[in-house]
């Protein structure tokens, strides 16, 4: 029992920090209608740069969530504006090729200038213990800051002037655009919030795992996994579908073996796809 | 037809200088006409379901793979080189009708996703099946005996009959029932589906095709290079490699694919084998480059045309207004 109640933990923690990573993905996705195959090495470039904050500036990694995630949010302004805004509209084949290909120069990039070594900043702030429980300190923090900026993007989505706009396009791009909001400014800051939750993640991902560009495709996995599960473009969505998916996998990998919990995420999303082509919860405005 | 003849008339040519390479150049020509010839069919067999059908298909690495295996289990198990891959064929076919009656539902975004994970899962099998694909160490292959050049013509001339029926393919489908029905699914699914196009048979015809030959070609190539792993058969980057280089050329055209692959293969050994250390990168700028300034392909850009006008017509001035 009590091995239940720590795989279930375990799974939770694993969770919240899947939430993180998928959320601004949904955003994207949905309010773009835009696969961002950048999401994974985003979040491993923000991871990057904490880490290597932390070893020559010797920045607090934490005190990073204050500067990665700008830094982020203006690459992403600057790559929608630039770019991804020019073929919004063209087939799913164009958009998702040109992000494929971005990712690609990124990827690689990252790759000669950081080189593919796992890194990981150790920060030494134990464990908590709770009947029988262990929670290390390091995730349980890492997990307490993802829900906190997911609950912090819903609050902005809810309440913002932007976050209504985002909103707004969501349901409908021509009455958006009728209603005087301007369309290409909205995706643009819509692709900037995704980037900067992106690092976010990268940092509180510095800090519990190990970085490395080796990553970035699993990562993005999680996130479309994520999105089927939960839904597209909802904060409360993407959260219900990052706990799931963290539970599923601690609870296949209690069962079957860590090796498979991969396996059993991608042929679950597979398998959810073909039940219900459209994801789970289908098409619904962004809250 | 003007498209076909007009396509005849760089493909003929073009065929016969790759199938003339062995005696006209060294070993790394021939090897080069080989690429040609398997990226050119890979190419192909892509623009079944991206450029006729329309649908954002990225698990080209997943039959790639598939046929790569099956070819190399079949062969390590005694099976005759040919036959392996007329086996490994069969099985990729097999497997992409199974798998299309299952992920044909889906669309846009959500088949291009259920497409690459599908190249994923089949690398995870791949890697953790360790008694029957050799897990992550891969597998050998038995070395094809004859010398370095007898082996590189024998494959140029294999993967050259490959890429001929792939071409001969894509000619009938284009002008069969199926191209129209497919061209039709590609403007407007619903609408297809109204005026009486069998969509779902198509549209699996179409995926089976595209499934086909990556197959054979996988075999081929694993029977080449003689060694086989998870990463390489079902890789990631030639699940994109492999669209872009018949977007390069024109998706959905009958010959498009075949010059995107030469120009492909042309700007790899001019310009990747040079940065090493920055191939995914040039790769990306390729992407970047086709979709902002060629998002027809090469062979609908206005150059090109002009150049077809030129040829096309005895006398220059006559097409003049």
């Amino acid at each position: 029992m009590d091995t239940y109640i720590q795989v279930l933990t375990n799974g939770l923690m694993l969770g919240a920090l899947y939430a993180c990573i998928a959320v601004g993905f949904s955003l994207v996705w949905g309010v773009l209608n835009i696969i961002n195959m950048m999401h994974g090495s985003l979040i491993i470039l923000g991871g990057y740069l904490t880490y290597f904050a932390w070893l020559h500036l010797k920045i607090n990694p934490l005190f990073m969530l204050l500067i990665v995630p700008p830094l982020l949010f203006l690459l992403g302004y600057l790559l929608q504006f630039v770019m991804i805004n020019r073929v919004v509209a063209r087939p799913v084949l164009t958009t998702l090729t040109l992000t494929f290909g971005l990712d690609m120069i990124l990827y690689n990039l990252m790759n000669v200038v950081f080189e593919a070594t796992p890194r990981r900043i150790t920060m030494d702030i134990g464990s908590v213990s709770f009947m029988d429980v262990v929670l290390p300190g390091d995730r349980l923090l890492a997990m307490v800051l993802a829900l906190a900026l997911t609950g912090i993007l819903y609050g902005v989505m809810r309440t913002s002037r932007t976050g209504r706009a985002i909103v707004a396009v969501r349901m409908d791009r021509d009455a958006a655009a009728l209603m005087g909001i301007r369309i290409n400014r909205v995706y643009a800051v819509t692709f900037a919030i995704s980037a900067m939750m992106a690092g976010a993640c990268g940092v509180l991902m510095a800090v519990t795992f190990p970085v490395t560009t080796n990553i970035t495709g699993l990562l993005l996995g999680k996130a479309f996994v994520v999105c089927v599960l939960g839904g597209l473009g909802s904060v409360p969505g993407a959260l219900i579908g990052g706990l799931a998916l963290g539970l599923i996998e601690s609870l296949s990998g209690n069962w079957w073996g860590p090796q498979n919990a991969v396996l059993t995420g991608s042929v679950l999303m597979i398998v959810l796809l073909m039940t219900r082509p459209t994801g789970l919860l289908g098409k619904a405005g962004y809250e | 037809m003007n498209s076909l003849r007009s396509g005849l008339m760089w493909f003929v040519p073009l065929t016969v200088l790759l199938a003339l390479t062995p005696f006209i150049s060294n070993n790394y020509i021939v090897q080069q006409a080989t690429f040609v010839c398997m990226y050119a069919t890979l190419a192909l067999s892509w623009n079944f379901m991206g450029g006729y059908t329309g649908y954002p298909s990225f698990s080209t690495s997943a039959f790639i793979g598939l046929g790569a295996y099956a070819g190399a289990i079949l062969q390590n198990g005694g099976v005759p080189m040919v036959l392996a891959w007329v086996i490994a064929t069969g099985v990729t076919g097999l497997f992409a009708a199974c798998l299309g009656y299952a992920i044909l539902r889906m669309k846009g975004h959500y088949f291009a996703i259920g497409s690459i994970s599908i190249v994923e899962i089949l690398r995870l099998i791949a890697a953790s099946w360790s008694s029957f694909t050799g897990g992550g160490e891969g597998l050998n292959l038995p070395i094809f005996r004859g010398g370095p050049e007898y082996a590189g013509m024998v494959f140029l001339y294999a993967f050259l009959v490959l890429m001929l029926v792939a071409v001969l393919a894509t000619v009938l489908v284009d002008r069969s029932r199926l191209g129209f029905g497919l061209r039709c699914i590609e403007q407007n699914e619903d609408a297809a589906d109204m005026v009486g196009v069998n969509v779902n048979a198509s549209k699996i015809a179409a995926f089976v095709l595209s499934a086909i030959f990556c197959g054979t070609a996988g075999a081929m190539s694993a029977s080449w290079v003689s060694y086989i792993s998870p990463p390489d058969a079902f890789s990631i980057v030639m699940t994109l490699k492999v669209p872009v280089m018949a977007m390069l050329g024109g998706a959905g055209t009958m010959f498009g694919p075949v010059f995107g692959a030469l120009v492909f293969v042309v700007i790899e050994q001019s310009v990747l084998s040079r940065f090493l250390d920055y191939n995914q990168a040039i790769l990306g700028l390729i992407i970047v480059f086709l979709i902002f300034f060629l998002p027809g392909g090469l062979l609908r850009s206005t150059l090109f045309k002009q150049f077809k006008q030129r040829i096309l017509t005895k006398d220059p001035q006559e097409s003049k207004p």
